[in-house]
This record gives structure tokens, C-alpha cells and sequence, in this order.
């Protein structure tokens, strides 16, 4: 090998070592922007639908907010006066307790029963995994009008199979449409319709908790209740959370449930039966949609305190 | 009448309106479609008509038999409430509604208010005037103009079924006092049945019961003041009636046109329906088990020997004012009500009371015998009551609101948590706020 050989080479060495030629200041401002502009691209659907769907119909909301339409007068800005009246308009404040009142007991009693559900099947005690599943998930596949329609038969007063059960046996069952019992018969029609909405997402959950720790605490002398109560709730607290955040926002926007009910049994769920009904009357039959829309922001509000002094508190419990 | 509107479900609750808003929508955008196609009235003209009275096709074929230019496309948008939510929602919007829609006489002032019905006066109304009973005219008219052509009328009378009352030898009730007596010893005979039912969701009769007992609870001075009087003597006087049957529980109060309330016409749970004009046929349509046993007899009175009946129902066409073809749609709205033999065919087909004078007087009509009541001839009562209404009677230019309003404050009352006449001040309350709220000066 003579030295004359290994020229090209070294200089192909240091060449390569040499820093490349700097691309010129266009070129790369080019590729930057490349960089810039292609994650707007992917998103841009989104962002597209998110603002045409979502942000402009809340900006005119808004905007609808702070006017007041007239039979007398026609519209005029109003400011926020339409808040000033929501603030204190019992109507309203009645639904939101009335709602406050529903989740109170239905959403433990639901979140329950879908818990002890996702844990026995998880624990694989129940026979027909697949079938149980399915059956506890099929009401959700249910339309809420639908289930709403039907369970307004079953609570039929005069000729439900209930009554009628309740008659031959020669006691009275409940009316179960009267205003004592509706709150709970809505809260059953909903409990009814996701209880396996919400197993779903903790079976969901506990099968993402490792296997191991079953099988160590099962070594170690755990009881299938013990893995249950120390890791596997424990572990899917995130879930827990998740799904009563979504069932306090589902609780104070109840509206298929309550509206199919005003049919049936339009003397005990008025036209201000649950907030959201509220907004819809309003803005309806009523012809206020200025005052709606205040209401809707207002509901908002309560909705998202609601759900942030949930979570704040979970939060600091789990500390 | 009963309103369901049937928002859409998943996914979640919250999504319902919005569901609801976009089925309008759609309902609206297909509607739409139809009115926008043809401009000029050279071409031939499409109509759209939403009206909720069944079979309606048929003189709707008429209509079109004889004008060949125009086709009208017939749609059930619900009814009562249903429909008037669906029409002012399209017509607050700006576009979907129909050309010609089936309002009711009571919700005439309020889309009038709104400005959305067109005078048809400039299209020949008033041509037809004089053919009206006068009361069916003055409800849809204001001086020479015109914003409806009414359809049928609803003077109220009481139904009762003979074979119970004979069963337990209660004569039948003339006045109200004399109703009393029969559903408290009615109910006493058989705790299974009541003399009537008093029905909690139903604006119409509350309004015609205190109508017939003198109340006349608004009056608009100009189009800025209004006297809202829902809490008249008249309307207390009524409530306290009722408020005394239903502490006793001698009158059940479920709502109507629900099913249970179905069942009660059927199995014999009711004794006897107040109801209006249009109730005989309605009833022989919905208790076919009991023909033969009901009869027809006039609204029980204040005081013996008095003649004095109320309205409940009645409907009107009127041209919206979104319709790009008025001429065309105000033939359609007065043709389909005038027109004779097409008039005609709803008192034999769809069983109207007319609001027409020589229907009214006509033999085939006034002497009709009726199978469903024993052979007696119906018609001939409510005709009767059709000449007692006091045709001065005014509604309020938000009576949407007054009915949603009395069946949240009666059915708190039925549930025990007020008394009725509780419930009348507070409807009144809650309407004169909203009044003023709209702008309106309120008077005493």
C-alpha cells in the first residue's frame, strides 16, 4: 500500500470530518418552517371541527348571553343581567339540588355495583365471562329514549306489570311516577343504562394492573377480598375517578330521561325539572333563548366546580 | 295535548339538545329544500303543510285535483306544543318552516305578536267572512285583517257513560253542585271509580273551566299593555270547586292522552269526560270497548237553569311568513277550509265541529245519530253549546308559556304540595313576570 494511495482516502476522511457545506439561510428557514407547519397540518382537521362544533357555537352563545330578545322592544343588550337573574332565579338553583340530591345517591350506587361487577369478572368467579359481560353492557346499547319509554311502562301505576304483580298478590307496589318516587325511578332508569357503560372501563382498568402482584399477594396468603380491597382498587383509583367525574357531568345535564318522563307524567316533572330541561324550556316553548344561553354558561360553571372540587378532593384523600 | 319531542341518546345526556336542535334542523333543511324550488308561479308551485289531523291527505288530493299548478307536500311535524315548538324554532331561525301550518285559535295572538303570520286580507279573506260563526272569525282577525282561516271549533259538554250512573242510580249532574254530590256518592258506591278525572297537564280545559265560570284572564288594552287576571274571581271560584273534589278524592287526576288515561276511558275508572266538541268521536275512536254506553249532556252549570259553555281546541290554517308563494299559500289555507264539499268531508270523515255557518245548520250534520251514544244525536248538544261561548274571550300573546306554566304549578297541586287556587296565583305570579320581562306593561 504506497502512501499515494492512502491520500484520497484521508482527504476523504477529513472531508467527511469537516463540518458540511452550512446550508444557505432560505434553506433552512424553509426546512424550520417545515417543522413549524407540519403539526398544525395533522391537527388542522381537528382544530377545524373543534372550532366550528365547539368554540364558535359557545362564542355565539355567549354573545346571545348578554342580550334579551323582546316581544316588546325587540333585542337589546342587556349586559349581564340575564346572569344577575340566573344567579337567583329558583327555578334553576331548585334543578341544580334536585340533581346535586340524584348524584348523591345514584352515582355511588351505580359506580358500585359496576365495580363489584368489573371485579368479579375479573376474578374470573363468574362463569360465561363473555355472556355476563354482554348482558350487563347491553343497556347502554340501549337508546335513553328508548329505556326511558320502557321503564315508563313498567312504572305504570294502573296497568304496569309491577301494579298488576303488586295486585294480584294483594299489596300496593309504589307509584312510582308520583313526585315521592320519581327522582329515584329516573335514578334507576340511569343506573340501569350504565352501570355497564361504567364496568367496561374498570374491567378495562384492572386488567392493565400487573399480574404479578396478584399472584405475589396471592403467595403471600391474600384472600381474593384482600387482592381486591389492597391492590387492585387501590390501582385503578385513576378509573374511579374518571368514571365520577363523568357521572357528576352526566348527573347535572340530565335531560333524555326526565323529558321523556314530562309525557308520562307531566304533572310531577315540570318544565324545570333538571337544569338542563330548564334551559331547554326556556329556550324553547318559552321563547327566551338570551336567557337560555345565560343559563347554559351558568350551568357550565356549576358543572365544571362541581367536577374540579371532586377530583381536588380525591387528590388530596389519595396524598 | 301532550308533548314529546324525542331528542336523540347517545352519546351522553348532554348531547340530547344538541340532538334535538339538529333533528329540527334536518326536519327543517328538508322542508326547506322543497319551498326553494320554484320561484316564479309560472312553474308549477310546491307547498309545504304541517297539520296534525289525520287522514288530511285526502282533501289535500282535492285541493290538488284543482289546482293542478300547485303541489303541496303534507307533514305531521307533531301535535299541539310538539308542532309549535318545532314552527317557532324555524321561524326564529329564518328558514324551515312550512308555507301553511295548523295553529291552534289559543296560539294565534302569540305567533301574530312575533310577527309571523302574513295577513291574507289582501288575498281575499274577507270574501269569506260572512260564512264564519262570528266568534271563530273574531279569534283570527283584527279589524279587516286576516291571519288564519279557522278549521273547527271545540264548545265543551260533558260525556258520561249511562250504564254507571244508572248502575248506581245517580241522576245525571245539571249544575256543579249537583256533580259534586254524584262523584262523592259515586266514588262512595265503588272506590274504583270516579266521576271524572281532572287532568293536571291540561291548559285547555283549566282555561275553559274558568272561562265558563266568568274569568277572562287577559285583556290587551294596546300592543304594549296587558291586564293578566289568571287569579279572577272566575278562576278562583273554579279552583276552590275542584280543590273540594280533590281533597276528597272523589276525582282521580291523572294527566291525559297518556295511556293510563287511555285505560281509564276504557275499563270504566272514569264515569264521565268533561271535554269539548270534538271529544265524541275522539272518544268513540279511543274506548271502542264501551260503545253504546256513553251519552253526550251539556257542561254542568253555576247556577240552575243557566246556559253558559266554553271553548277548548280548535285549530286555523295560517301562512307563515316565510313562504315565498302567499297567493298560493292563502288559496291553499282558504280553499282547504271553505271549499264545500272538502269542508264538508271533515264532518264525516274526521269528524270536526265546523266553525262553518251552513255546515252548522245542515240536517245531515245537526241530526246525525250517533251509534257509540245509544242513537242519540250528538251534535245537537254541542251545537247548542256552540251558541253559549262568549265570543269576547282573549288570549294572551305567550300562552305557551301559560300552559307549560299551569302544568308545572297544577301538578304540584295534585300532588298535594298547594292548593289549585295556590297554583292560580302562582301562575299568575310567574306569568306577569315573564310579561314584564317581555316588555310588557301590566295594568290592573
Amino acid at each position: 500500500m504506497s502512501m499515494g494511495q492512502l491520500v484520497p482516502t484521508t482527504s476523504a476522511r477529513a472531508a467527511a470530518a469537516r463540518p458540511r457545506p452550512a446550508p444557505s439561510r432560505a434553506a433552512r428557514r424553509r426546512q424550520l418552517r417545515g417543522r413549524t407547519v407540519a403539526p398544525y397540518l395533522f391537527i388542522a382537521p381537528f382544530l377545524l371541527v373543534f372550532v366550528a362544533f365547539l368554540f364558535v357555537p359557545l362564542a355565539y352563545a355567549f354573545r346571545l348571553s348578554l342580550y334579551a330578545d323582546r316581544l316588546v322592544g325587540g333585542e337589546v343588550f342587556v349586559g349581564l343581567d340575564n346572569f344577575r337573574r340566573a344567579a337567583s332565579d329558583p327555578a334553576f338553583w331548585s334543578g341544580v339540588r334536585r340533581m346535586a340530591l340524584f348524584g348523591l345517591f345514584q352515582i355511588p350506587i351505580m359506580l358500585g355495583l359496576s365495580l363489584i361487577f368489573a371485579i368479579l369478572l375479573d376474578a374470573g368467579v363468574v362463569h360465561l365471562r363473555r355472556l355476563f359481560r354482554l348482558v350487563v353492557f347491553l343497556p347502554y346499547a340501549v337508546p335513553a329514549v328508548v329505556a326511558a319509554l320502557m321503564w315508563g311502562f313498567l312504572y305504570g301505576g294502573t296497568f304496569g306489570p309491577f301494579a298488576q304483580l303488586a295486585d294480584k298478590l294483594h299489596v300496593t307496589a309504589p307509584q312510582f311516577l308520583s313526585s315521592n318516587w320519581m327522582l329515584a325511578s329516573i335514578a334507576n332508569i340511569v343506573t340501569w343504562e350504565y352501570v355497564g357503560y361504567n364496568m367496561i372501563i374498570m374491567v378495562a382498568a384492572l386488567q392493565a394492573v400487573p399480574r404479578e402482584l396478584h399472584e405475589a399477594a396471592a403467595i403471600d396468603g391474600a384472600s381474593e377480598w384482600q387482592i381486591a380491597r389492597r391492590i387492585k382498587i387501590p390501582l385503578i383509583a385513576p378509573a374511579l375517578v374518571l368514571t365520577s367525574v363523568f357521572s357528576i357531568i352526566g348527573t347535572l345535564q340530565l335531560f333524555n330521561e326526565p323529558q321523556i318522563m314530562t309525557a308520562i307524567a307531566p304533572e310531577v316533572v315540570g318544565s324545570s325539572y333538571t337544569p338542563n330541561l330548564y334551559a331547554y324550556s326556556l329556550a324553547f316553548p318559552f321563547r327566551q333563548i338570551n336567557y337560555s344561553a345565560a343559563i347554559s354558561f351558568v350551568l357550565g360553571a356549576v358543572v365544571f366546580a362541581g367536577s374540579y372540587l371532586f377530583i381536588f378532593l380525591t387528590r388530596r384523600r389519595r396524598r | 295535548m301532550p308533548t314529546t319531542t324525542s331528542p336523540r341518546a347517545r352519546p351522553r345526556r348532554r348531547l340530547g339538545a344538541i340532538a334535538l336542535a339538529l333533528m329540527v334542523a334536518l326536519q327543517v333543511a328538508a322542508t326547506a329544500g322543497c319551498s326553494e324550488k320554484s320561484e316564479a308561479p309560472s312553474g308549477p308551485v310546491t307547498l309545504t303543510l304541517w297539520s296534525w289531523v289525520p287522514d288530511l291527505h285526502e282533501q289535500v288530493n282535492m285541493f290538488q285535483a284543482a289546482h293542478p299548478n300547485i303541489k303541496v307536500n303534507l307533514v305531521n311535524a307533531g301535535q299541539g306544543s310538539a308542532e309549535y315548538t318545532k314552527l317557532r324554532t324555524a321561524l326564529t331561525a329564518g328558514s324551515g318552516a312550512p308555507d301553511v301550518a295548523q295553529v291552534e285559535f289559543q296560539l294565534i295572538p302569540s305567533f301574530r305578536v312575533t310577527g309571523d303570520l302574513v295577513d291574507i286580507s289582501k288575498y281575499g279573506a274577507n270574501n269569506i267572512k260572512g260564512d264564519y260563526v262570528e266568534w271563530a272569525w273574531a279569534q283570527v282577525s283584527d279589524g279587516d285583517a286576516v291571519y288564519a282561516v279557522p278549521w273547527d271549533s271545540g264548545p265543551m259538554g260533558l260525556l258520561y257513560r249511562e250504564d254507571i250512573l244508572r248502575k248506581h242510580n245517580i241522576a245525571v249532574p245539571t249544575t256543579w253542585d249537583e256533580f259534586a254530590t254524584a262523584a262523592r256518592k259515586l266514588h262512595a258506591a265503588d272506590p274504583k271509580v270516579y266521576l271524572t278525572n281532572f287532568p293536571p297537564n291540561e291548559g285547555g280545559v283549566l282555561t275553559g273551566l274558568a272561562w265558563q265560570a266568568g274569568s277572562r284572564p287577559f285583556h290587551l288594552k294596546d300592543k304594549t299593555t296587558i291586564t293578566v287576571g289568571l287569579n279572577d274571581p272566575g278562576a278562583l271560584k273554579m279552583a276552590q270547586f275542584w280543590d273540594g273534589l280533590l281533597k276528597e278524592g272523589v276525582v282521580s287526576h291523572e294527566p291525559d292522552f297518556t295511556d293510563a288515561w287511555y285505560q281509564g276511558l276504557n275499563n270504566g275508572r272514569y264515569a264521565a269526560w268533561v271535554t269539548a266538541a270534538w271529544g265524541p268521536v275522539f272518544l268513540s275512536g279511543s274506548a271502542k270497548s264501551t260503545a253504546g254506553k256513553w251519552r253526550a249532556t251539556p257542561l254542568p252549570q253555576w247556577s240552575a237553569g243557566e246556559n253558559v259553555s266554553a271553548n277548548w281546541g280548535g285549530s286555523t290554517l295560517a301562512v307563515t311568513k316565510q313562504t315565498k308563494h302567499p297567493a298560493e299559500a292563502a288559496e291553499l289555507a282558504m280553499w282547504l277550509m271553505h271549499d264545500p264539499q272538502t269542508a264538508k268531508l271533515y264532518t264525516t270523515k274526521q269528524f270536526l265541529f265546523p266553525v262553518l255557518k251552513n255546515l252548522l245548520t245542515n240536517p245531515e250534520f245537526v241530526d246525525q245519530k250517533f251509534e257509540f251514544y245509544g242513537g242519540q244525536q250528538v251534535n245537537q248538544i254541542f251545537g247548542a253549546a256552540a251558541s253559549q261561548v262568549d265570543v269576547t274571550f282573549q288570549w294572551s300573546p305567550f300562552q305557551d308559556f301559560v300552559y307549560s306554566t299551569m302544568n308545572d304549578e297544577v301538578g304540584k297541586a295534585v300532588s298535594g304540595q298547594q292548593s289549585l287556587a295556590e297554583a292560580l296565583h302562582a301562575v299568575q305570579r310567574k306569568t306577569t313576570d315573564y310579561a314584564q320581562q317581555q316588555g310588557f306593561t301590566i295594568t290592573g
